[in-house]
C-alpha cells in the first residue's frame, strides 16, 4: 500500500467506493502528497458536496464535511470565516459546482476568499448513474440526453476566471506530478484557488462520453486532446487547455479586505 | 463608536433589535444572512455590532448559503445565526434538516409574514407553524420558541442558544412581524453569558469541533459514531432516526415552558402563542373584570359622546368569568403532557391564531375530551381583544 | 543497478490495469492471482526494469502500489 495511506487516509474504510480505474483515487493521492510537502495536515479541513468526487476526503485522517448537493463552498466559507487562521480545501464536481452549485462559485470566488476548490470533472453526473453535466460534450449521449446533449458546455475554469479566482489551473489525471504541484500551489496561495481536473469515470461516461471504456485508454485521451498552456501562446484547435491559467497575486483576501477595513475605522476585533 | 456591553441596563427597544442583542450576549460570534423584511433590521444591526465583540458577519448571496454558512462556522467553533422571513425560511428547509441529522447547534429566526410565496412582506402571519416543524423532508425533531414581547426576543434568543447546545440541535425563534417590529421597555443584562458548547453526548455521534485534533466526520447521510455511512443498513439507520428523534422527545421535560394567567379557578381558556398571546393576556383581564384605569377613562369619555360602538366589554363588568390564558412559549415539541395537565379543569378551549387553524388542530388531537375551537384570522391584523371576549362571550351564551 | 521492490496490496487492488498500461518500462503483467476485488491482479513480473519513477505509486487509484528502491533516482 502506498505509504502516505497510513498517516492521511482512514484504512479500515478501504476499499473506496469508487470504481475501478476511477481518477478520483489519482486525486486523492495528489492531493494527500501536497498536504504531505507543506506539512498541514492538522490545520487543514476539507469540505465536499456530493457526488462520486465528494467523497474523495471522507477517507481522510482530517476534520471533514461532506455537506449537500452544491452547497460545499457556502458551507467553506462559514467554516473559513469561523476560523480565519486555518486551511480549507474544497472537493466538488461538474455536476455539484457548475449546476446547482454555480451561484455560490460565483460569490465564493468574488469575493476571493482564501479557498483551496478542487473541481474534479468527469463530464458527467456519475454518482447518480450517469445523466449529463453542464460540462457534457455536446452531443454526448447520455441517460438524460439520449438524443446526444443539446447544450453548450460550460467550462468551469474560465467561469472562475471571469468571475474573480485569483488562482486557476487546469490538469488532469494523466498528469499527476503537475497536478500535484498546483494542488500545492493552490493551498499556499493566499485567495480563492480553484484546480480544475479532468477524470475518467470508465464505468457511467466511458464509451458514451469520451468514447472509450478503459481508464488507461481515457488518460491516454486526456493527454492527447490537452495542450499545456503559457502565457501569450496559442492553443491548437481542438484541444483542450490546460496549465497554470491565471495566478494573481496582487488581489487582497476577503477577510484581510475586512480586517483593513475594521482597523482603519478604529474597530479592534474581540 | 464603542459599544457598551458591560452593564445590565433598561431600555426601549424595537423587537428585532432586542434578538440582535440577545443572540451577542448568548455569545453568538458568527451571523451570515440574507435581507428580507420584515427581519432586515436584525442583520443590520449585526453586521454592525459583531464585529465589534470579534465575531464574523457576512452577508450571503442567498439564504440557502446563509444557511450552510451557519453550519460550517459553528464547526469551526462559533455560534452562528441566521435571521429571515417566509420565502427565505423555505429555501433553508434543506440546510435545517442537515444541522438536525448532522447535531450541529444552530439558531434560526423566522420572523413571520403574510404568505404564501412573496405573501404580504409587511404584514404578520403565524401561517409558518408547521412549516418550522415539517419544512425539512425526512423524521427529524426540533425546538421552536414563539416570543411574544420584546422582552421575550431578547430572552428566548438566548434560550435558544442554550437549548441548541444542550440538546445539539438547530432551534427555530418563531417571530412574527408584530413582534419583531413592535417597540417595548426591555431590560438588557450586562457581560456576555457564557453558553458551554462541546462535544454531542447524550446523542447519536460525539465528535468534537474542527481543528481541535480529533479529525471529526460530519455527515449528511445516516451515520455511526464515527461519521461512517450506515444509509445502507436498514436496522441500523431505524435505530439513528429513533435516537435523534427521542433525544428531543425524551426531554421533553427539559425544554417545554408555559405560562399561564388566571388558570386556578378557569372552565374556559385560551391557548395561544407569538403575538397573539398578547391580545389573548389582555381580553382575559377584561373578562376578569381587570380593568386598565386609564382606557377606562378613555372610554368613558367616548361612551358619553358616541353611545353606538363601544365595545360591550367596556360597558359591563363580566369578573365573573372564570376565564384563562395558556401562553404556549416552547410551540414544539408539542407539549401534550403537559397541556392535558393543565387543562384538566377546562370545559372550553379557544386557539386564536394568525393562520386557518393549524396549531389547533394539535390542541385538538391532545384534548380529545373537550370542546376546542379554532379562531383563525389571516390577512395580516391580530385578533383584537374585544374580538377574542366577544367570542368567549358568544361561547358561554352572553349577548349584548 | 539496485533493483526495486514492488508490492501490490491485494485487497486495495480493483484489477483496473491502469498500472499495467502507464508504466514506461512494462514492468506490470497481468496475472491470474485475484485481489479482494474478484478480478485478475497485476504482478510486477519485470521489476528488474524498473526505473523507480513512481508514476505507479501516483496512478493507481487505490493506492495500492508501494515501490522501494534503494539507491536515489531522479524522478523526472
Amino acid at each position: 500500500m502506498n505509504k502516505l495511506y497510513e498517516k492521511y487516509i482512514k484504512t479500515d474504510l478501504l476499499p473506496t467506493l469508487f470504481c475501478p480505474g476511477c481518477g478520483n483515487g489519482i486525486v486523492q493521492i495528489a492531493a494527500i502528497k501536497a498536504i504531505d510537502k507543506l506539512g498541514i495536515q492538522d490545520e487543514m479541513a476539507c469540505v465536499s458536496g456530493i457526488g462520486c468526487s465528494s467523497w474523495i476526503p471522507c477517507y481522510f485522517k482530517m476534520d471533514v464535511m461532506h455537506t449537500m448537493h452544491g452547497r460545499a463552498l457556502p458551507f467553506a466559507e462559514g467554516l473559513k470565516l469561523a476560523r480565519p487562521d486555518k486551511k480549507v480545501m474544497v472537493f466538488t464536481g461538474d455536476g455539484d459546482c457548475l449546476a446547482i452549485g454555480g451561484n455560490h462559485l460565483l460569490h465564493a470566488a468574488r469575493r476571493n476568499i482564501d479557498l483551496t476548490v478542487i473541481l474534479i470533472n468527469n463530464y458527467i453526473y456519475g454518482m447518480t448513474g450517469g445523466q449529463k453535466s453542464p460540462s457534457t460534450p455536446e452531443g454526448a449521449v447520455t441517460k438524460t440526453s439520449p438524443y446526444g446533449a443539446a447544450d453548450i458546455p460550460l467550462d468551469g475554469c474560465e467561469l472562475a476566471m471571469a468571475v474573480g479566482a485569483t488562482y486557476v489551473a487546469r490538469w488532469t489525471t494523466a498528469h499527476p506530478i503537475q497536478l500535484e504541484k498546483a494542488i500545492e500551489e493552490g493551498l499556499t496561495h493566499k485567495g480563492f484557488s480553484f484546480i480544475e481536473v479532468l477524470t475518467q469515470c470508465p464505468v457511467q461516461a466511458g464509451q458514451k462520453v469520451y468514447g472509450f471504456k478503459d481508464p488507461a485508454e481515457i488518460m491516454n485521451m486526456y493527454k492527447e486532446t490537452t495542450y499545456v498552456y503559457k502565457e501569450g501562446m496559442e492553443i491548437p484547435k481542438g484541444k483542450t487547455r490546460i496549465g497554470l491559467l491565471k495566478h494573481d497575486e496582487d488581489t487582497t483576501e476577503y477577510i484581510d479586505r475586512i480586517e483593513a477595513r475594521l482597523e482603519s475605522q478604529g474597530i479592534k476585533r474581540g | 463608536m464603542e459599544l457598551n456591553f458591560k452593564d445590565s441596563k433598561q431600555s426601549v427597544l424595537q423587537g428585532n433589535e432586542a434578538c440582535a442583542k440577545g443572540a451577542i450576549y448568548a455569545g453568538c460570534r458568527f451571523f451570515a444572512g440574507y435581507p428580507i423584511t420584515p427581519s432586515t433590521e436584525i442583520i443590520e444591526l449585526l453586521s454592525r455590532d459583531l464585529q465589534q465583540v470579534g465575531g464574523a458577519f457576512i452577508q450571503m448571496e442567498d439564504e440557502i448559503a446563509s444557511a450552510c454558512a451557519i453550519i460550517g462556522a459553528r464547526w469551526g467553533g462559533k455560534k452562528a445565526m441566521t435571521a429571515t422571513s417566509g420565502p427565505g425560511y423555505t429555501l433553508m428547509q434543506e440546510a435545517i434538516g442537515y444541522a438536525a441529522v448532522t447535531e450541529t447547534p444552530v439558531v434560526i429566526v423566522n420572523v413571520q409574514r403574510g404568505g404564501p410565496s412573496t405573501g404580504q412582506p409587511t404584514l404578520s402571519s403565524q401561517q409558518d407553524i408547521y412549516q418550522a416543524r415539517y419544512g425539512s423532508h425526512g423524521d427529524y425533531e426540533i425546538i421552536v420558541l414563539a416570543p411574544s414581547s420584546v422582552q421575550e426576543m431578547y430572552d428566548f434568543t438566548v434560550r435558544a442558544f442554550e437549548l441548541s447546545e444542550q440538546f445539539r440541535t438547530p432551534v427555530i425563534l418563531l417571530a412574527d412581524e408584530v413582534v419583531g417590529h413592535m417597540r417595548e421597555k426591555i431590560t438588557l443584562e450586562g457581560g456576555f453569558k457564557n453558553i458551554p458548547g462541546g462535544r454531542r453526548k447524550q446523542v447519536v455521534s460525539p465528535q468534537a469541533d474542527f481543528y481541535q485534533g480529533e479529525k471529526s466526520l460530519v455527515e449528511g447521510q445516516l451515520h455511526d459514531e464515527s461519521g461512517k455511512r450506515i444509509g445502507h443498513m436498514a436496522k441500523d439507520s431505524g435505530e439513528f432516526i429513533y435516537n435523534i428523534n427521542k433525544k428531543i422527545t425524551d426531554n421533553i421535560d427539559l425544554i417545554t415552558d408555559i405560562e399561564t394567567y388566571f388558570l386556578e379557578d378557569a372552565d374556559i381558556a385560551i391557548v395561544a402563542y407569538g403575538s397573539v398571546a398578547r391580545p389573548a393576556h389582555k381580553a382575559i383581564k377584561l373578562a376578569r373584570g381587570i380593568r386598565d384605569e386609564r382606557i377606562r377613562t378613555k372610554f368613558k369619555f367616548l361612551k358619553t359622546v358616541f353611545r353606538k360602538g363601544v365595545p360591550a366589554a367596556i360597558n359591563t363588568d363580566y369578573s365573573h368569568l372564570k376565564v384563562g390564558l395558556i401562553k404556549i412559549n416552547t410551540v414544539w415539541p408539542f407539549p401534550e403532557d403537559e397541556l392535558k395537565r393543565l387543562a384538566k379543569d377546562i370545559d372550553l378551549v379557544i386557539v386564536p391564531e394568525m393562520n386557518m387553524g393549524k396549531y389547533c388542530r394539535e390542541v385538538e388531537r391532545v384534548l380529545k375530551d373537550k370542546k376546542v375551537i379554532s379562531m383563525p384570522k389571516c390577512g395580516g391584523d391580530i385578533h383584537t381583544p374585544s374580538e377574542l371576549l366577544d367570542r368567549i362571550l358568544k361561547e358561554v351564551g352572553v349577548n349584548e | 543497478m539496485d533493483m526495486a521492490k514492488i508490492t501490490i496490496d491485494k485487497m486495495g487492488c480493483k484489477g483496473c490495469d491502469i498500472c499495467i498500461a502507464i508504466c514506461p518500462k512494462k514492468v506490470f503483467v497481468k496475472s491470474k492471482k485475484r485481489n479482494g476485488y474478484g478480478s485478475n491482479m497485476p504482478e510486477a513480473q519485470n521489476v528488474k526494469d524498473c526505473i523507480g519513477c513512481r508514476l505507479c505509486e501516483r496512478l493507481c487509484p487505490d493506492g495500492a502500489i508501494d515501490v522501494e528502491v534503494e539507491a536515489i533516482r531522479d524522478e523526472n
